[in-house]
């Protein structure tokens, strides 16, 4: 029993451990929120271009001594703007369109940091996920644009479901719709930035998609999948942490693994009490 | 639903065809709607309909018939403001339509609707009681009963739990019904309400239908159900880019008006009357020569 107890609260008698963890259940709530429509609009390709978006004002403020993450917000919110333009008046279609934009903002970001002939390791920390550097200005960051974004959906929850099951009747019942399609676009960005620093540009689109998907295949009905999806992504991120404070590897792939192991399990039993209660 | 009642409009025997429109600043409160000269269309391509003069009078239902590409659903989006008009007015029950939300719902096609968003069909019909303007709303103990009575009215009770996009076809219109009526709106915008329906399934939606006109509401339905609109229109507004003809089922579903607006030749079968009564369906000729 202590062995368990010991596995389980040992990382927390270091403080970077502490700030992990609560970087980790805001990335958690923001996350399972947001993701929910992320993967019911099928916005899965636009969470990853806002994701990798996040490099250019992420080097653009790095190398003018700027502040790190407001460069990545600047980046991922003109670039979800991007996004919303093309998708009501582009002229090529809509994936094609976001994945030009995601290789132009990725590109000015390698381009800007190629300038710099030093390894930059502050820059790397964006890239792959440093959770263990989390600054506790850091967590205030994410903890201020969680609670923003948690109330946006608090309070807009009745808009932002009618504009995504119906935005033409929504419209007519004086819903601003192209506002809330924004918002949504916004929203997102908003989420990957606060989950940037403790995962990295590379995978923090696995925190949007994979605890909402495994969510979705357990309940049918928006605010449930949103609770669900924010109990596994916080059961991912635990776990995640712990495995990878004991096992000696990084956080972010430790804990993106464990959420789509979670996904892979609920898959497999969801299709089989899918398969009994045909046959029954 | 004045089954049969259309023989009345026909004794004049007069076609009206494309009624004269009311002059504009004249829109009457007894009409639930008044279109006077709207001209709308999409960025980039010529008007998608033209001129477009009708009403609806009060208590009444009127049917939008026309061929696909007709230009129905633009017609529908452009009275809601869903399309920009280019040019002209639109009324309901005397005010312009963005001051009388909360008297007209929409019922739009299938298509428009994402399915797959999980939401129930309680959810669904609670977004017919939307009301604009407040932030952290809730639906009131008066919502939940108003879409309640609309989930029972179209007998998907013992459904109101389920996700919506797990039911069939028919039953999805019957959700989106629900949600135009749980909104207690005066005026009814039905877009294509019985597409691939069965005959049952139709009938039971005419029922409900007529109910809503029994209580003084009024309705514009658009269909390509000739024998529907024949039997439970109070009015027909024949539209092909253009109004065709607006008036009386038997008056305006001539074999003449219905050419010009479906562009080719109708096969029509036996008398008018029995097509006004609804017991006879034009039939399409795919072979514009065929008779």
């Amino acid at each position: 029993m202590t062995v368990v107890l010991d596995w389980l609260f040992d990382p927390y008698s270091f403080e970077f451990m502490r700030r992990a963890l609560a970087v980790l259940l805001i990335v958690s709530v923001v996350g399972g929120v947001v993701g929910t429509y992320v993967v019911h609009k099928g916005l899965a390709f636009s969470g990853d271009a806002l994701a990798h978006s996040t490099l250019a004002g992420v080097a653009i403020a790095f190398v003018n001594g700027a502040n790190v993450s407001l460069g990545a917000l600047v980046a991922a919110v003109a670039t979800a703007i991007g996004i919303g333009w093309t998708q009501r008046r582009g002229r090529v279609s809509y994936d094609t369109a976001i994945g030009i934009l995601f290789v132009a903002m990725f590109s000015l970001g390698i381009l800007v940091i190629s300038r710099r002939s030093s390894y930059t390791p502050d820059l790397f920390s964006f890239i792959f996920g440093n959770i263990l550097g989390v600054s506790d200005s850091d967590l205030l960051g994410a903890a201020i644009l969680g609670a923003g974004t948690l109330l946006f959906v608090l309070a807009f929850r009745r808009e932002l479901t009618m504009v995504a099951y119906d935005p033409a009747m929504a419209a007519t019942v004086g819903v601003p719709v192209r506002v809330f399609q924004y918002a949504l676009l916004v929203l997102i960005a908003v989420a990957v930035v606060v989950a940037l620093k403790a995962i990295g540009i590379v995978l923090v689109n696995a925190m949007l998609i994979v605890p909402a998907a495994t969510a979705s295949l357990l309940a049918r009905q928006v605010q449930r999948i949103m609770l669900l999806a924010v109990g596994v992504a916080t059961l991912s991120s635990v776990v995640g942490l712990h495995l990878s404070f004991h096992a000696n590897v990084a956080t972010s792939p430790a804990i993106v693994l464990v959420a789509c192991a979670l996904f892979a399990v609920t898959l497999v039993a969801s299709s089989r009490r899918r398969a009994v209660v045909t046959a029954v | 639903m004045r089954m049969g009642t259309a023989h009345k409009h026909g004794e004049s025997g007069e076609h009206e065809l494309a009624r004269d429109p009311l002059p504009p600043g004249h829109a009457h409160e007894e009409y639930a709607l008044h279109v006077h000269d709207l001209w709308a269309g999409y960025p980039g391509h010529p008007p998608a309909i033209e001129a477009i003069n009708f009403h609806v009078p009060a208590g009444e239902i009127v049917g939008l018939v026309g061929p696909n590409g007709a230009g129905k659903s633009t017609l529908f989006k452009s009275i809601l403001g869903l399309v920009k008009p280019i040019r002209g007015e639109v009324h309901a029950f005397g005010q312009a339509v963005r001051d009388a939300r909360t008297e007209i719902a929409y019922m739009p096609q299938l298509e428009e609707v994402d399915w797959d968003f999980p939401v129930s069909v309680r959810d669904v019909v609670l977004m017919g009681r939307y009301r604009a303007g407040r932030i952290f709303g809730r639906w009131s103990a008066l919502d939940h009963e108003a879409a309640a009575e609309a989930i029972e009215r179209v007998g998907l009770t013992s459904f109101a739990g389920r996700q919506a996009g797990e039911l069939s076809g028919g039953q999805r219109r019957r959700v989106l019904m629900a949600r135009a009526i749980g909104r207690g709106a005066r005026l009814l915008l039905l877009d294509e309400p019985f597409a691939g329906l069965d005959a049952a399934v139709q009938h039971d939606l005419l029922e409900i239908l007529d109910g809503l006109i029994q209580e003084g509401r009024s309705i514009l339905l658009a269909t390509h159900d000739l024998s529907c609109v024949a039997s439970c229109s109070d009015d027909v507004v024949c539209l092909n880019r253009r109004v065709i003809a607006q008036g009386s089922p038997a008056n305006v579903l001539t074999e003449e008006v219905l050419s010009r607006t479906f562009d080719r030749h109708l096969l029509t079968v036996g008398s008018l009357a029995s097509v006004a009564e609804g017991t006879v369906m034009f039939d399409e000729h795919d072979d514009e020569g065929g008779e």
